[in-house]
């Protein structure tokens, strides 16, 4: 069993509430934080630590908080990214829900080591009963002195507030959020400049994941040496998979990053095997922007070592043969499943989302709906999955943000290891599109 | 309260004009604007479970913005509704994770049910909308349906739909936000 860093005590009763909280340690690293270290001293920390971003992008944290431009008199802002919305990805909202003090302990000790005076958790419009419990926690902690002014008598004040969106997955882009939290629509921002130098309101802004400001008060307590120690490489600490689709166990696990796919995905300890005593088919592991692999890939690195979960190990092999561990959304697909209807249900989700400010994206991603529309109910031609592996490849790079590549990299994935599923679809239209129809195997494109 | 038809001027009640005002405060005086999301939630929780013109109008009067810069925020985020809609917005999760657990299947299921179709007006007898929406970050309990802030989960039985549906159909009230000492009654029951 691998070690909880973050959710040892989230099934403990009432741990919700400020009290018993506390009582298991919590608001600890605020105290160590604003009584004995310098801001800079909580920085080094995080930076030794090796705490990658847990979003999605992996971007070490601490050099982001380095980053941060401090010009004289001008206020900071750390900003709480909360707009979990990238399918397959659920930890977030199981974190705020039932561990509330514990990212907003992150918030304060990260605020302080930023100098920030203001901060803010935007959290997605659609979990307004999380923002509750949130608020409701930020008041205990206002009453028992570590927000306010002059926190726990150091000098150091804070004030934070929870901001909901209105339902845009694209605010999960950290300008579009900033934006967002503006009270504009949530149109992403051309870069430079960053939100570093440039976040809310123009000022010097750093935007963080829940998990990852979650990550900061273990970090604190125990240094960034110890918080190194687990994990394999660059891929230190412990992660939130989110695990869902064709499993017997979905759920939230807190892993410690290494431990190996298949032990993940059939371990009792974990996901407990595919359900209904299946066969995997295929597994999108770090939410749905992530290439999908077919199960022989996602077990086992093309040069035939154990996949693991880390950074590293997923994507072993570029986009050839690997994949991302992204924001840790598993997504787990049994034998049964039609790739074609799965790509297309996703195409259908990138377009729904995209904002529309650049024509790669706005004109690409309803193209690549409706071509696999297309395929799926049995009227696609030869050709349509070389136009879009075409489409795909042509959105790629083309964006401002990164919306452009997440809608982009499943269809291309998709054709790459299971183009004969699209072509029996194209060939065989009445049997591809019965209700339950499962792809035979490519024997039957003999 | 009606909602079908908004009132030509509405107004905020008592309790949801003090909510507002302790928003604004979060931002800083001259960003008032930042409260655009959070105001539009409370407008559409106090006037029957979407944004009429007037009410967005009305927004925009609270926020010393121009009705357009709500508009365009309105109909950029999918949560607003800006057409009338029935006692309960029942908002289905159709994406990936959900779709492998059976959401198509409880669509359809819902639909034939209530007589509601998606993207379609409210049930004859005016109890439900049906709305489609992506995902709701709820994977690993799919299918999901979100009504007003309460999520659904695992309705991939026949007995987890009729629970959630007869929880909704005796609901005389919403249920109260934190600022209000009681929930509105639902809007079209009341006509």
């Amino acid at each position: 069993m691998g070690r909880k860093l973050l959710t040892e005590h989230i099934n403990v009763e009432g741990i919700d509430t400020f009290e018993v909280y506390r009582k298991h340690g919590g608001y600890r690293s605020v105290e160590k934080a604003v009584k004995t270290m310098t801001p800079d001293e909580v920085v080094e920390e995080v930076k030794k630590s090796g705490l990658r971003g847990r979003g999605g992008a992996g971007f070490p944290t601490g050099l982001k908080w380095s980053f941060l431009a401090k010009p004289e008199g001008v206020p900071r802002y750390l900003v709480c990214n909360a707009d979990e919305s990238e399918p397959g990805t659920f930890k977030d909202r199981q974190l705020m829900s039932k561990l509330p003090h514990l990212l907003i302990e992150g918030m304060i000790t990260s605020s302080y080591a930023l100098g920030a005076n203001t901060s803010y958790i935007y959290i997605r419009g659609e979990l307004l009963y999380v923002l509750r419990i949130l608020e409701k926690a930020i008041a205990e902690a206002y009453a028992a002195g570590f927000l306010g002014k002059n926190i726990l008598g150091s000098g150091y004040d804070l004030d934070l507030y929870v901001h909901p969106g209105g339902g845009a997955y694209i605010c999960g882009e950290e300008t579009a959020l900033l934006e967002s939290l503006e009270g504009k629509r949530g149109n992403p921002r051309n870069k430079p400049p960053f939100p570093a130098v440039q976040g809310l309101y123009a000022r010097p802004t750093v935007v963080n994941n829940v998990e990852s400001i979650a990550a900061v008060p273990v970090i604190v307590n125990d240094g960034g040496d110890e918080y190194a120690k687990i994990g394999v490489g660059k891929s230190t600490g412990t992660k939130l998979i989110s695990a869902c689709g064709h499993l017997n166990k979905p759920g939230i696990y807190e892993i410690e990053l290494g431990v190996p796919v298949e032990e993940f995905i059939y371990s009792d300890e974990y996901c407990g095997g595919i359900w209904k005593g299946r066969d995997l088919k295929a597994v999108v592991a770090g939410g749905s922007s992530v290439p999908i692999l077919p199960k022989e890939l996602i077990l086992k690195t093309a040069a035939g070592e154990n996949r693991l979960m880390t950074y590293e190990s997923l994507s072993d092999g570029g986009f050839v043969t690997g994949t991302m561990l992204g924001s840790g959304g598993f997504i787990a697909m049994d034998e049964t499943t039609c790739i074609v209807r799965n790509t297309w249900n996703f195409s259908r989700f990138y377009h729904h989302e995209s904002c529309g400010q650049c024509s790669p994206c706005r004109e690409g991603t309803g193209w690549l709906e409706k071509i696999l529309h297309r395929l799926e109910h049995g009227h696609g031609n030869e050709r349509d999955i070389d136009v879009l592996a075409s489409v795909a490849k042509q959105i790629e790079g083309n964006t401002i943000c990164p919306l452009g590549e997440a809608a982009a990299w499943p269809v291309s994935a998709a054709i790459r290891h299971f183009r004969d599923e699209f072509e029996w679809h194209v060939r065989y239209p009445q049997e591809a599109t019965r209700p339950g129809a499962v792809f035979p195997g490519k024997a039957v494109l003999a | 309260m009606e909602s079908t038809t908004a009132p030509v001027k509405p107004q905020f009640s008592e309790a949801a004009k003090a909510e507002i005002d302790r928003i604004c405060k979060q931002y800083p005086e001259e960003r008032r604007k930042s409260a655009m999301l959070p105001v539009l939630h409370i407008a559409q929780a106090e006037f029957g479970g979407w944004v009429a013109p007037e009410v967005q109008d009305l927004v925009a009067e609270v926020l010393g913005v121009k009705p357009i810069e709500v508009y365009e925020v309105s109909t950029f985020y999918t949560m607003f509704n800006l057409k009338p809609v029935g006692k309960h917005v029942l908002e289905i999760c159709r994406t990936g994770p959900c779709q492998l657990r059976g959401s198509d299947e409880l669509t359809l299921e819902l639909e034939r049910i209530t007589g509601a179709k998606v993207g379609g007006g409210p049930s004859a007898d005016g109890l439900f909308t049906l709305k489609e929406v992506e995902c709701l970050a709820a994977c690993g309990f799919a299918p999901v349906v979100q009504v007003r802030e309460k999520y659904y989960e695992q309705l991939d039985t026949e007995a987890s739909v009729n629970a959630m549906l007869s929880e909704l159909r005796t609901m005389v009230h919403r249920p109260a936000l934190p600022w209000e000492e009681k929930g509105l009654p639902n809007a079209i029951a009341n006509n």
